[in-house]
C-alpha cells in the first residue's frame, strides 16, 4: 500500500516537473535542442576533464590493483611468457596513452563556435600511409614474437622424459593418473567406468596396472611434466593460472599440454610478493571469520561445465624429487584398488 | 498522410513506381504489418530496446550476486521467485542470467535492433530509393525477429529455467539435458528461437544488399555512398555468408539433441549414465559457432563505425578524413573478419600450428581499425566540434574502440591467450570494444535520427545527462575487470569466494556492481526521453543538423515514398562540410556543382 502511495506521488511529482520544463522551454528563444556555443564550450571542458580524470584513474588502478594480479611465474616457459606479456602490455599501453589524451584533447581544443570555421581537410595519403605502415611494423615483431613463444611453449624440446600424468574431468572434479614406473599410462575410456573404477581404466592393459590414480597433484621441481586431458561428461578446461598454461578437456578426445615447474610450493611462500598478497587474504579472511589461507597452486575449471563450475579445484604441490618420490610411493596402483 | 503521397504518385507517375494501387492505410498495414522501410525501422528499434532492457536488467541481477555472493537480495526473489529461495540467487540461475544476457546483448539488441533499425531506416533514404527493394520481404524479416524475441522471452519462463550453457552454447553441455536444468526445454527453445532469427536476419540482409546495389538514385556512385551503407552493406554481406554456418551448427545440435545422431558428442557419461553417441566432436561445433561467432562481431561493430563516421563528419563540419582509406578498411576488416575465427579456440585442443595461422590474421586486423580509428580522430583535427549527444556517444565510441581494440592484441596473440582466456580481461576487452563500442554507435543514431524518424527532437539536456552517466560508469564496469582477469578469476563463476587466491579481487567486484546498477539505472534518463520526445518533443525541422545526406530532403512528415516529388539526383559525395567556396558550411549531396567545382 505504501509501495502504492510513493509510486503515485512520484508520478505526480514527475508530471508537474515536466509541466514546468515545457513552460519554461515555450518561454526561452531559441530551441532546446539547437547546440549552442556555451553547450559546446561546457561539453568540450567535460571531455577534456574526463581525459584527464580518465588517464588519472588509469593510473591509479594500475598502481592499487596490480599487486592483486597473478605473482611470478612458476613454470619454465611462464617466463617467458611473462616476459612476452610485458612487451605487449607495454606497447599497447603506450599507445593507449597516446591516443586517448589526443582525442579527448582534440574534442575540447576544437569545440565548436560561432565564429570557427573547421578546416576542409579531405586526405593525405601520406599520412594514411605512415598510420598503417607504422602499426604494421609494430605487429609484425609482436606477431614473430608471439608465435616464436607460442611453438616453443606447444612443441618442448625435451632433453629428459617428461613426467606424464593424466588430468580428468567430470562435473565437478578432478582426478589425476599418473602413469607409475614405466611412465606409460594404460588404456582407458568412459565405456569402461564399472564401480570403483572411476575413470574407466583398462585394467586388462598391462600399461595401465603401475597406474596411480590420486585426488591431488604432486610434481617434482624441474622436471617436465606432459599432462593428457580427458573429460567424462562435457567439456571442461584445465586451468593452472600460476603456471600459465591451461588446456580444454573435450570429451571423446584426448588433449595434452606441457611444462616444468620452478618453483616449489615452500619457495613460493617465501617470495616477499606472495608473502604481501598472503598477508592481505589473510587480513579479509580474518574480518569474515574464515581460516587463514597459506599459499598453494590450484587447479581451476575454467570452461563453463554446469552448476558447479565455481567451485572445481585440485590442489596443487611443487616438491623436491625426494619429497614427490615419498609421496608417489604411498599412492596406490590401479592392481593393488581394481 | 497516405493521401498525400498518392496526390504526388499521380503528379509524378512517370518517376515513381510504388504507390500507384489505391489503398489507405489502417492501424493493421500502417503500425504492425507495415512494408514501409520507415515503420520497420521504428518497430526493429523498439523490439531492440524492449529486449535491451530485459538484457541488462539481467546484468544488474547477477552483478549483485558477484559483489556480495550467497547474500539475500529480495529484488531476487521477486523477480526470479523459485531460482533464488529467500533471495539467495540459486548457481543455475546465475548461468542462465549470463547466458540470455549474452544472447539478447548479441544477437537482439546489437544486430537487429542496431543494423535492423538503422539499415532500415537509412538505406532507402541515403541512397535515394522509394523504399527497400521488397518491402514484404523486409516485414517478413521484422516479423521473423519479433517472433523470435517472443521465443526468447518465452523461454525464460519454462520449469527447468532458460538455456544456461553460454551464450556459446558448446555442446554437450548444451545438448544433455541431464548435464544442467537449462539444457532441457530452455535450450530447445533457444534453438528455436534462434532459428527464426538467423531467417529473419538472412532475408533482411538481402534485401539491403540487393536495394544497396540496384536502387541508388541517379550519381549515387558508390564511392559518393555515405559510409553508413558502406557499413551496412558490408555488414549485410557478412552476415548472408557467416549467419547459414550458425544455422548448420544449430541444426546439428537440434538433431544430436532429439533424434539421436552423434555430430558433436562422443564417450559420454553424464549423471552416471553411459551414453552410446560414438565418434562426434565438440570442437566441430566451436568451429562452426565461431565461423559465424567471429563475423558477428564485425556483424555488430561495423554498423556502429558506420553511424559514427556520419556523425563525426557532420558534428565536425568536416569531411571524414580519408573517405577511401574509411571504406578500404571496412572491406579489410571484413575479409579478414572471416579467417580469424580460431582464436576463440587457442586453448581447445585444435592444432598447435593453427593457432600460428590465427594469430597471425588476427593481429593483422589490427591495421585497419588503426586506420579507422586515426581517421576519426583527425577528422576532429582542426573541426568546428557541435556537442550534439549523438557527437558526444560518437567520440565516446573512438574512445572505447580504442581501449577495447588494444587488449585485443593480447588476446589474439595464442601464446598470451594461454593464461587469460576465459577470464574477466577477455570480459573487459569484448565489452569495451564491441559491446561498448556498439551501444553508444547505437545510442548516437537513436540522437542523430529520431527527428528523422519521428518527426520531433529529443531532449538535448537529458541527452548529455544521459552520455556522461553512461560513459562514466561504462569504463568503471569494464576496466577493473582487467585487473581481475590478470589475477587469473575465470568467468562465468556464480561466486569466487570458493578459491582464496580471489579474495582480495572481491572489492573490486564491489565497485564494478556499483557502477553497473548506475549505469543501469541511468538508462532510464534515455527510455524517458526517447518516450517523452516521441509524444511530446519539439516539432522537428527537416535538417536539424545541416547535414548534407539525402535523408534530410525528405519531408519532415513521413510518406510511403519518402519524396513527394522526383527522387533527387546525386552531385556530389556526402562529405562537403565547410567546403571552400560555399556560403554555408555543409552543401547537400543534391546541390549541383557550381561553374568549375571539382566533382568528388
Amino acid at each position: 500500500m505504501i509501495t502504492l502511495i510513493v509510486l503515485v506521488l512520484a508520478v505526480l511529482t514527475a508530471l508537474q516537473l515536466i509541466r514546468i520544463f515545457e513552460l519554461s522551454s515555450k518561454a526561452r528563444k531559441t530551441a532546446e535542442y539547437v547546440v549552442t556555443d556555451r553547450d559546446n564550450n561546457n561539453q568540450g571542458w567535460l571531455m577534456l576533464l574526463f581525459g584527464i580524470g580518465f588517464i588519472a584513474a588509469f593510473f591509479w588502478m594500475l598502481f592499487t590493483w596490480l599487486p592483486v594480479t597473478l605473482p611470478k611465474p612458476a613454470s619454465e616457459h611462464g617466463v617467458d611468457y611473462d616476459n612476452l606479456m610485458e612487451i605487449s602490455m607495454l606497447v599497447i599501453i603506450a599507445m593507449f596513452l597516446v591516443v586517448q589524451p589526443i582525442l579527448f584533447y582534440f574534442a575540447w581544443k576544437y569545440r565548436g563556435a560561432k565564429d570557427r570555421k573547421a578546416t576542409y581537410y579531405e586526405h593525405n595519403n601520406r599520412l594514411e600511409f605512415i598510420w598503417t605502415i607504422v602499426p604494421a611494423l609494430v605487429l609484425a615483431v609482436l606477431i614473430i614474437y608471439g608465435m616464436t613463444t607460442w611453438s616453443n611453449v606447444m612443441n618442448p624440446k625435451n632433453e629428459q622424459e617428461p613426467l606424464v600424468i593424466e588430468v580428468y574431468a567430470q562435473q565437478f572434479k578432478w582426478t589425476a593418473r599418473y602413469a607409475g614406473k614405466d611412465n606409460q599410462l594404460g588404456y582407458a575410456n568412459v565405456r569402461l567406468i564399472k564401480d570403483a573404477n572411476v575413470i574407466g581404466v583398462d585394467t586388462l592393459d598391462t600399461q595401465a596396472a603401475d597406474d596411480q590414480i590420486t585426488t591431488e597433484i604432486h610434481l617434482p621441481v624441474g622436471r617436465p611434466v606432459l599432462f593428457r586431458f580427458r573429460s567424462q561428461d562435457v567439456i571442461h578446461s584445465a586451468y593452472f593460472p600460476h603456471f600459465r598454461a591451461q588446456m580444454n578437456c573435450v570429451p571423446g578426445m584426448t588433449t595434452q599440454f606441457q611444462f616444468t615447474p620452478t618453483v616449489t610450493t615452500a619457495e613460493m611462500r617465501q617470495d616477499p610478493e606472495v608473502q604481501a598478497k598472503v598477508a592481505r587474504i589473510n587480513k579479509i579472511r580474518g574480518e569474515k571469520g574464515l581460516e587463514a589461507y597459506a599459499y598453494d597452486y590450484v587447479l581451476l575449471c575454467n570452461k563453463i561445465c554446469g552448476s558447479a563450475h565455481y567451485n572445481m579445484q585440485m590442489n596443487i604441490v611443487v616438491e623436491s624429487e625426494e619429497e614427490y618420490a615419498k609421496w608417489l610411493a604411498e599412492q596406490k596402483t590401479v592392481a593393488e584398488t581394481l | 498522410m497516405a493521401d498525400h503521397a498518392h496526390d504526388h504518385a499521380h503528379d509524378h507517375a512517370h518517376d515513381d513506381h510504388h504507390d500507384h494501387e489505391h489503398h489507405v492505410d489502417n492501424f493493421w498495414t500502417k503500425y504492425v504489418f507495415s512494408i514501409d522501410h520507415k515503420m520497420i525501422a521504428k518497430q526493429f528499434l523498439v523490439t531492440g530496446m524492449f529486449m535491451g532492457i530485459i538484457g541488462v536488467f539481467m546484468s544488474m541481477l547477477f552483478r549483485l550476486q558477484l559483489a556480495w555472493p550467497g547474500e539475500s537480495f529480495p529484488i531476487l526473489e521477486t523477480f526470479l521467485g523459485k531460482w533464488a529461495p529467500d533471495g539467495v540467487m540459486d548457481p543455475n540461475m546465475y548461468l542462465a542470467l549470463v547466458t540470455i544476457h549474452g544472447t539478447i546483448m548479441v544477437f537482439f539488441v546489437l544486430t537487429a535492433g542496431l543494423s535492423g533499425t538503422f539499415s532500415n531506416l537509412l538505406i532507402p533514404l541515403q541512397i535515394g530509393a522509394r523504399d527497400m527493394a521488397s518491402g514484404f520481404l523486409n516485414m517478413i524479416s521484422y516479423w521473423f525477429f519479433a517472433a523470435s524475441s517472443a521465443v526468447m522471452v518465452i523461454s525464460l519462463f519454462v520449469e527447468t529455467g532458460p538455456a544456461s550453457g553460454g551464450w556459446t552454447v558448446y555442446p554437450p553441455l548444451s545438448a544433455l539435458p541431464q548435464a544442467m536444468p537449462g539444457s532441457g526445454a530452455g535450450m530447445t527453445l533457444w534453438l528455436v528461437s534462434m532459428t527464426l532469427f538467423i531467417a529473419g536476419s538472412l532475408i533482411g540482409s538481402l534485401n539491403y544488399i540487393v536495394t544497396v546495389i540496384n536502387l541508388r538514385t541517379k550519381g549515387m556512385s558508390m564511392t559518393r555512398l555515405p559510409l553508413t551503407i558502406w557499413a551496412f552493406l558490408v555488414t549485410a554481406i557478412l552476415g548472408v555468408l557467416s549467419f547459414p554456418v550458425l544455422l548448420s551448427a544449430a541444426l546439428l545440435l537440434v538433431f544430436d539433441r532429439s533424434m539421436g545422431t552423434s555430430f558433436y558428442l562422443s564417450d559420454i557419461m553424464v549423471v552416471g549414465e553411459m551414453l552410446t553417441n560414438q565418434g562426434g566432436s565438440p570442437i566441430l561445433f566451436e568451429h562452426l559457432f565461431w565461423f559465424l561467432g567471429h563475423p558477428e562481431v564485425y556483424i555488430i561493430l561495423l554498423p556502429a563505425l558506420g553511424i559514427t563516421s556520419e556523425v563525426i563528419a557532420t558534428n565536425s563540419r568536416k569531411p571524414i578524413f580519408g573517405y577511401r582509406a574509411m571504406i578500404g578498411s571496412i572491406l579489410a576488416i571484413a575479409f579478414l573478419s572471416f579467417i580469424v575465427w580460431g582464436h576463440h579456440m587457442f586453448v581447445t585442443g585444435m592444432n598447435p600450428f593453427l593457432g600460428s595461422v590465427f594469430t597471425f590474421t588476427t593481429l593483422l586486423i589490427a591495421i585497419p581499425s588503426a586506420v579507422k580509428a586515426f581517421n576519426y580522430i583527425t577528422t576532429l583535427w582542426k573541426g568546428n566540434i557541435q556537442f550534439t549527444p549523438a557527437m558526444l556517444f560518437s567520440i565516446g565510441l573512438v574512445s572505447t574502440f580504442v581501449a577495447g581494440g588494444l587488449t585485443g592484441i593480447i588476446l589474439g596473440d595464442s601464446a598470451l591467450d594461454i593464461n587469460v582466456h576465459d577470464t574477466y580481461f577477455v570480459v573487459a576487452h569484448f565489452h569495451i570494444v564491441m559491446g561498448l563500442s556498439a551501444i553508444f554507435g547505437m545510442f548516437a543514431g537513436v540522437y542523430h535520427w529520431f527527428p528523422k524518424m519521428y518527426g520531433r527532437m529529443m531532449n538535448k539536456s537529458m541527452g548529455y545527462l544521459h552520455f556522461w552517466l553512461t560513459f562514466v560508469s561504462a569504463y568503471g564496469v569494464f576496466f577493473p575487470m582487467h585487473f581481475t582477469g590478470l589475477a587469473g578469476l575465470p568467468r562465468r563463476y556464480y561466486s569466487n569466494a570458493e578459491f582464496p587466491i580471489f579474495d582480495e579481487l572481491q572489492d573490486i567486484n564491489v565497485i564494478i556492481t556499483m557502477f553497473a546498477i548506475g549505469g543501469g539505472i541511468a538508462q532510464l534518463i534515455f527510455i524517458f526521453n526517447f518516450f517523452y520526445s516521441m509524444w511530446r518533443g519539439p516539432k522537428a525541422p527537416q535538417n536539424p543538423w545541416n547535414s548534407n545526406t539525402l535523408e534530410w530532403t525528405t519531408p519532415v512528415e513521413h510518406l510511403h515514398g519518402n519524396w513527394p516529388g522526383a527522387i533527387p539526383e546525386v552531385h556530389r559525395w556526402a562529405y562537403d562540410y565547410s567546403k571552400p567556396g560555399h556560403d554555408e558550411d555543409f552543401v547537400p549531396q543534391n546541390t549541383p556543382l557550381k561553374d568549375g567545382e571539382q566533382a568528388h
